[in-house]
Formats: C-alpha cells, sequence, structure tokens
C-alpha cells in the first residue's frame, strides 16, 4: 500500500458551523498569515446545519462589524415574544421570562448564516473543505494530538475497495480545533482519551426537531417568535417547542425534547407531530407545505457539565465542548464567543492550547452559563418543581449557593413493567409528513447504500436478549429518521428470530442514538464525506 | 489530443426542487449547486483517455455568472488541465450553448468534444447534437463505451433496442450516458493544487453569438399532490368502495 497522503496547516477546524468559521475568521483578522483549513462533512456548508434559530447579535457585532450591511440571506429582526402553558385543546399565555425576551436579537436560518460565513472565512485566506468527514484523530508520538484522518471515500459495505476507492489522507497541525457542534464524534474520543471530563458532572443532551414551512400568504407575521411548554409533554418530561414567523411566507418550528425521558415509550418526533396539531399551531400550517426538515442533538449540560476544553494539541469550542445556553435556548452567541476566544488565545500563545481552558472559564462566556446552572437539572424533579426552581434561580441570578447534579441521559430510561407509564393525551394527527419516513424525505439525506454502516452497535445480542425485555428497544423510537428496526427473520438454523436492522442510508446525523441508548453500546461514526442530509435553510 | 468538455452546474441531484410560489422559476436561493452529474461522467471520461495517453490536455467550459469560477475549481480539482468560463448573467439555452461551444471550438481546435448527453435542470438533450451539426462533425450520442484509435473514434451506445457500437471519424461530438464510468472522488491535495490552474474568462459579449430566448417558458408548476388514501376494513369493503368509485 502506498504511504498515507498528507497535507500540513498551522490549524485545522473540524466542523464549519458558527463556532469553526468564526474561530477561523477570528485567528485570520489577527494572524493573516497562519494557515488554516476547516474540515466539514456536508456537502455544502449550511446542509447539515440545524437550529431554531433564534440569535444574539453581540459576538457577530465584535467578529464582523458590518455584517448589518451584509446581512445572511434570512434575518429577520426579533418582534413580539410568546410564551404559552398549552394544554390539549387551549393554553395560558404567560409573562416572558428573561432569558427569553428575544428585543434586538434576529430569527436566522443558522444553515444560511454558515454558508454566508464560508465565503468571508475563504475570502481571508481559509481552505473551507465540505464534503469530507474528519473520521479519526490522529496523535504525535508524545501522544499529543496531531491532526486529523479523512475517511476514505469508495469503500464497500463489506469493507472491500470499490473501483474508485481513494483513501483519505492525514492533516497535520499545530493546534486541531473540534468544532463538531453536541456530541462530536472525535470530541466524544478525545474527552476518553485525555479524560476531559473527570472533574465535570456528564454532559446531557435534548433531541429538536425542526421544520420550515411556507404557508398560505396573510398568516405570518415576520419576527414574532412564540416559545410554549406543557402539552403534549407529560409532567415528567422536559419539552417544549419553539415557533418563528421568518419573511416570504414562511415559518420555522419545531420541538425540543430532554433526552433525559424515563419513559422508554416516549417518542420525539410523535410529541412534535402531536404538537403541530395544536389548536394555535394547526391553522398556521394547514394548506402550506414543508420545505426541509431535520433533527440534532442540542448538548445541556451546561455550566458543571463542561469538560477540560484543551488537550495537549487541541481545543474544543461551541456546542461540542457544551456552552449552550438552556434557558434561553441559544447556544450560537456562545459558539461565535468561543471560537473567538479560542483564537485571540491561541494568536497570543504561538497556537499553543495550554491555557485556553482557563481562559474560557474566566470569559463572559463561562459567566452566562454559571448564572443559569441550575435551572435545567431542576426540571428532573417534575414541571412544577422545574418552574419553581426556574423563577427562584432567575430571580437570585443564579447566586443559590449549590450547583444541582446531571446525570447521563444513557441512564434514565424506567424498565418496561417497572414504571407507571404516563397517559399520553394524544390526538389523531392531519398534518403532514404522515410518519418519520415521510418526514426524511424532507431532509434530502442521501447515503451511498453500498459503504460500511456508520452507525456502530457492540453487541446486537443485547438489543435482543435484553433490550427488547428491559425496554422495548427504545432506538426504533428516539430515532426521528427510523434508523432503526427490529425486524422478524429467518435465522441460520432456520427458525424465526428477531434481528436490529440499521437503515443507516435514513440516517440524519442527530447523534441521539449515540447518547440515549441504555446500555452504551451505539456509536455514530462519519459515514463516507459529503453524506447525510442536505438541509435548506434550516 | 485535446478535449473540450461542457461543465454546467446544476440544482444539486439530492435537493427537492422547489417551485416558486408565483410559478416563475424554481428556488435556487440558499440551494446546493452542484455538477451537473453527466458532465462529471463527460470529464471523468476525458482525464481516463488522456491517462492512456490518448490524449494531453482537458478543457472544461462552463457558460454563467462570476461565481461559477468556485464550480470550475472543482473540475479542475478533479483533474481538469484548464476552464474557460465564459461570462453571462442570462440563463442560456441549447441553441446558445452550442453557438458558444462553436466559437471555441474554432478557437482551441479539439480532437474531441465530450457533452452531458442533458442537464438535469432542463432535461433539454440538444446541445450535443446541434453542436455536431452547426460544426458539420459526427455525432455519437449516448455513450456508454468509447474507445479511440487511428484517428477514429468507437462508441457503444445506449439505444432502445440494446447496445449500438459506431465508428466516427475525429474530430466529434460525443455525448455521455449514465453507464460510461463512475467518476472519481476529488482529493484533497488536488483542491490545492486547482487553485493555482488557469481559468480563462472570455465575456459573452464578445463571442459574437446570437443571444436571446428561442424557447419562451410560461410558467413552473410543482406536479400535483396525491390526494389522501382511504383506509378500508378488509377485502369485502375493498370490493364496494371499488364498486362504488365505478372502478370495478
Amino acid at each position: 500500500m502506498t504511504e498515507r497522503e498528507t497535507m500540513e496547516y498551522d490549524v485545522v477546524v473540524v466542523g464549519a458551523g458558527p463556532a469553526g468559521l468564526s474561530f477561523a475568521i477570528r485567528l485570520k483578522q489577527l494572524q493573516p498569515e497562519t494557515t488554516v483549513c476547516v474540515i466539514e462533512k456536508a456537502s455544502t456548508v449550511g446542509a447539515q446545519i440545524l437550529s431554531g434559530a433564534v440569535i444574539e447579535p453581540a459576538p457577530l457585532d465584535a467578529l464582523l462589524p458590518g455584517w448589518r450591511d451584509n446581512p445572511p440571506p434570512i434575518c429577520v429582526p426579533a418582534g413580539e415574544d410568546e410564551f404559552w402553558l398549552l394544554s390539549k385543546t387551549g393554553g395560558r399565555k404567560l409573562p416572558v421570562p428573561p432569558g427569553m425576551n428575544n428585543h434586538g436579537n434576529f430569527i436566522v436560518s443558522l444553515g444560511a448564516m454558515c454558508a454566508w460565513l464560508a465565503p468571508q472565512a475563504e475570502a481571508l485566506g481559509v481552505d473551507v473543505f465540505p464534503g469530507f468527514a474528519a473520521a479519526d484523530n490522529i496523535y504525535n508520538e508524545d501522544g499529543s494530538v496531531a491532526g486529523v484522518r479523512i475517511g476514505d471515500m469508495g469503500v464497500a459495505r463489506d469493507g472491500t475497495h470499490k473501483s474508485g476507492y481513494t483513501q483519505g489522507i492525514d492533516i497535520k497541525a499545530k493546534v486541531t480545533v473540534l468544532a463538531e457542534g453536541a456530541r462530536g464524534s472525535l470530541t466524544k474520543q478525545l474527552i476518553k482519551r485525555f479524560g476531559l471530563d473527570r472533574d465535570a458532572d456528564p454532559q446531557g443532551y435534548s433531541i429538536g426537531i425542526k421544520e420550515l414551512w411556507q404557508v398560505p400568504a396573510g398568516r405570518v407575521t415576520p419576527g414574532k417568535i412564540v416559545h410554549s411548554f406543557g402539552w403534549p409533554a407529560d409532567t415528567s418530561t422536559y419539552g417544549g417547542s419553539f415557533l418563528y414567523h421568518l419573511d416570504g411566507d414562511r415559518i420555522a418550528l419545531g420541538y425540543v425534547s430532554g433526552l433525559d425521558y424515563r419513559d422508554p415509550q416516549y417518542k420525539p418526533w410523535e410529541a412534535f407531530q402531536q404538537w403541530k396539531n395544536h389548536p394555535h399551531v394547526k391553522p398556521l400550517l394547514e394548506g402550506g407545505n414543508i420545505l426541509s426538515a431535520g433533527a440534532r442533538a442540542i448538548v445541556t449540560g451546561g455550566y458543571q457539565s463542561l469538560p477540560k476544553v484543551e488537550m495537549p494539541g487541541a481545543i474544543l469550542i461551541g456546542d461540542t465542548a457544551g456552552l449552550l445556553n438552556v434557558p434561553k435556548i441559544k447556544g450560537t452567541h456562545q459558539a461565535i464567543r468561543s471560537g473567538m476566544l479560542a483564537a485571540e488565545h491561541l494568536a497570543a500563545n504561538g497556537l499553543q492550547a495550554a491555557g485556553f481552558d482557563a481562559a474560557l472559564r474566566a470569559s463572559p462566556a463561562m459567566a452566562e452559563l454559571k448564572q443559569v446552572r441550575n435551572i435545567k437539572p431542576g426540571f428532573k424533579k417534575g414541571l412544577w418543581v422545574g418552574m419553581a426552581n426556574a423563577a427562584w434561580e432567575t430571580l437570585t441570578r443564579g447566586a443559590s449557593p449549590w450547583t444541582l447534579k446531571n446525570k447521563p441521559d444513557w441512564c434514565s430510561l424506567e424498565k418496561i413493567g417497572e414504571y407507571e407509564a404516563p397517559k399520553r393525551d394524544y390526538v389523531t394527527r392531519e398534518l403532514p409528513p404522515r410518519d418519520r419516513l415521510a418526514g426524511v424525505y424532507f431532509a434530502a439525506t442521501e447515503h451511498d447504500e453500498d459503504q460500511p454502516v456508520h452507525l456502530h452497535v457492540a453487541d446486537t445480542n443485547i438489543c435482543i436478549e435484553r433490550c427488547s425485555i428491559e425496554y422495548d428497544n427504545p432506538c426504533t423510537r428516539f430515532c426521528p429518521a427510523s434508523v432503526y428496526e427490529i425486524v422478524e427473520d429467518a435465522m441460520p438454523d432456520g427458525s424465526r428470530g428477531k434481528r436490529l436492522q440499521i437503515n443507516a442510508a435514513n440516517c440524519v446525523h442527530c447523534k441521539t442514538c449515540d447518547i440515549k441508548d441504555p446500555y452504551e453500546i451505539i456509536t455514530w461514526v462519519t459515514p463516507e464525506g459529503g453524506s447525510g442530509p442536505n438541509y435548506q435553510n434550516l | 489530443m485535446k478535449i473540450l468538455v461542457g461543465y454546467k452546474r446544476v440544482v444539486d441531484y439530492n435537493v427537492r426542487i422547489q417551485v416558486k410560489p408565483d410559478g416563475s422559476g424554481v428556488v435556487t436561493e440558499g440551494v446546493k449547486l452542484s455538477a451537473n452529474p453527466f458532465d462529471d461522467i463527460a470529464l471523468e471520461e476525458a482525464l481516463r483517455l488522456r491517462e492512456k495517453g490518448v490524449a494531453e490536455e482537458v478543457v472544461i467550459v462552463g457558460i454563467g455568472p462570476a461565481d461559477l469560477t468556485a464550480h470550475l475549481r472543482n473540475g479542475l480539482a478533479m483533474g481538469a488541465n484548464r476552464a474557460i468560463h465564459v461570462t453571462t448573467a442570462e440563463a442560456v439555452q441549447p441553441l446558445t450553448a452550442a453557438r458558444v461551444f462553436l466559437k471555441l471550438v474554432e478557437k482551441e481546435q479539439p480532437g474531441l468534444v465530450i457533452l452531458g448527453k442533458q442537464a438535469i435542470d432542463d432535461d433539454a438533450n440538444q446541445t450535443g447534437q446541434m453542436l455536431a451539426a452547426l460544426w458539420d462533425r459526427p455525432q455519437a450520442t449516448f455513450a456508454s463505451k468509447v474507445e479511440i484509435a487511428d484517428g477514429k473514434v468507437t462508441v457503444t451506445r445506449e439505444i432502445d433496442a440494446g447496445l449500438e457500437t459506431i465508428e466516427a471519424d475525429l474530430p466529434a461530438v460525443i455525448t455521455t450516458d449514465l453507464r460510461l464510468n463512475e467518476p472519481r472522488f476529488i482529493k484533497l491535495p488536488d483542491i490545492m493544487k486547482a487553485k493555482s490552474k488557469p481559468i480563462d474568462t472570455i465575456e459573452f459579449g464578445s463571442l459574437g453569438v446570437e443571444a436571446g430566448d428561442h424557447l419562451k417558458t410560461t410558467h413552473y408548476a410543482a406536479p400535483p399532490k396525491r390526494s389522501r388514501g382511504v383506509m378500508v376494513k378488509d377485502a369485502a369493503e375493498l370490493v364496494a368502495t371499488l364498486k362504488q368509485k365505478g372502478l370495478l
């Protein structure tokens, strides 16, 4: 075999999201001579970005002072905020919590915003490479991170090389910047290898499922922002909706479910679809069309779950570090801030990672997380305790002398028969899509079927022998794209038996399975570069 | 021998096409654009001919607005030697494209022109044939195999009845079908090398080609939605429902 090709940069960034691109832009502003490349697994920048998204503009003002004269393609100034507690048939309008007051903010498509940021990075001399997946970390002899290995292209499902086989190259850099978003696959390996979470609580996550609708003219109030909680979630499940009125008769809407949910029968995708049929929402959408749809895990562990964000040769920024502000349900401003801070740190310290952890912890990004650290964990005791606790923490601005603990999401499920299943007061749905497969069509996800399955299940016997009994295979329900199925098949010995079928080509790269599977046996790895969803304006 | 390859940019085949609400076209804002898949096959074939030693130079041609450069760089990263960018802000119809190619053929004197059999945006399937007629040279369309020897090209064509093999004198026009080859993956170092490859920019107006639309599109519409299905309890109800609808 020929020797693997190598390219060298001063800095390699994994992920062309708001954190990675802001980092690259800021570093080039400070040190134009530094060579920087950004690796992105999506076929084009923004195609695998999914967010609400209402953003706070201050960090963007700092990064690109003139941006308001040349705004991203979808950028609607925030208007009226509404906050609702829903019942099945109605709801009560509540005062807007301070974290959800969006005056001065903007509703954007984060995907479109990243596609708008990328050329600005390129204009500064950053090499942005969409369509290439960083499949592995590579290390120096002293154990420090040396860069990333790009995944091979043209490998068949059985691992053999197809005619177009192209070996992935190694990208070596003085420092590697992980900006993969929530639950990054390389970050996960690095956290383990360097014990970065040793002094932190386990990380926590939610899953956000989103659709973009084109609705009949006259229904939309551009800039209007509506958040709700309550129905269809039961009081022990953390769940809430967002609904943002864009321009051009478009509405962005979605539903977020905490992945610390306890009922193994819970279906996050179904909860989203139920909420769409609420009498406050349905009349907005009826007769409209879905333009694009998808799902993505959100990092919600906050202050107490933040791992150490530096290791020899590499740093973590944005959501892969875990900087999202849960009560604000915003992470973009934190991503941009941490990216800029990382660039400033590296520029001032000869591209040395050491010291970045301390710099981040001393920064406003961390102060913001500290103030709200107890709000999300309070909801583990149910909706009403959570609300009371959130009110207290908000009033005191997080001055409580205690910090509530986080537990890993995979261990929160109750076993079948050992808990009282919550009663789900659901309606008959009338709006499209009819099921998850119909929904995944709008994600335009594409994987060459003849490639290795990128969802590694360590021991599929567990699925059949233990999980089916203990949890009734929750993977078949938490996956928003119907990737996991238990099917009945003829076994090698001729008898009928059950087996796990992984429809990897449906995957929308949300990472929920890697987080929520109760035995921690599912590992999400990067498929062939360019595979995956092709979101439009999510 | 020099090979000229048409390299059109279209809405990516994975994108769900959306018709603008006013029916004036399809949405291209915020939509992924990439090479017409048949043009990638054309470029791949040209590169293979170069690698076999049959050709020395592969030149890709793009007709479109200023930002087409990034698309042409992809073709250069795949391996083309250089690119020609004919700049125009207007959408180009097949006859206009064929006339542009004729001008470039006169200038470049290629031994072979390889085009995609059609572009997946307008599915016109005309440019190759029109170019052959204007140039007065042989055409071999829907190619699934191409061999060149002794100044002649032997092309296997995919036709309704099966495969047809024809021989033509060079220079000639070939249009590619899906099964001709599988385009290669672009390698990262080649993207860097492509940055220093030349792109000649020619303004459309300077070519002396008659512009203007030969076809007028009146409106675009999405296919009608399938109406909701009806669930029936059993075979008897199915039969009854079909009878009621006069289908049985």
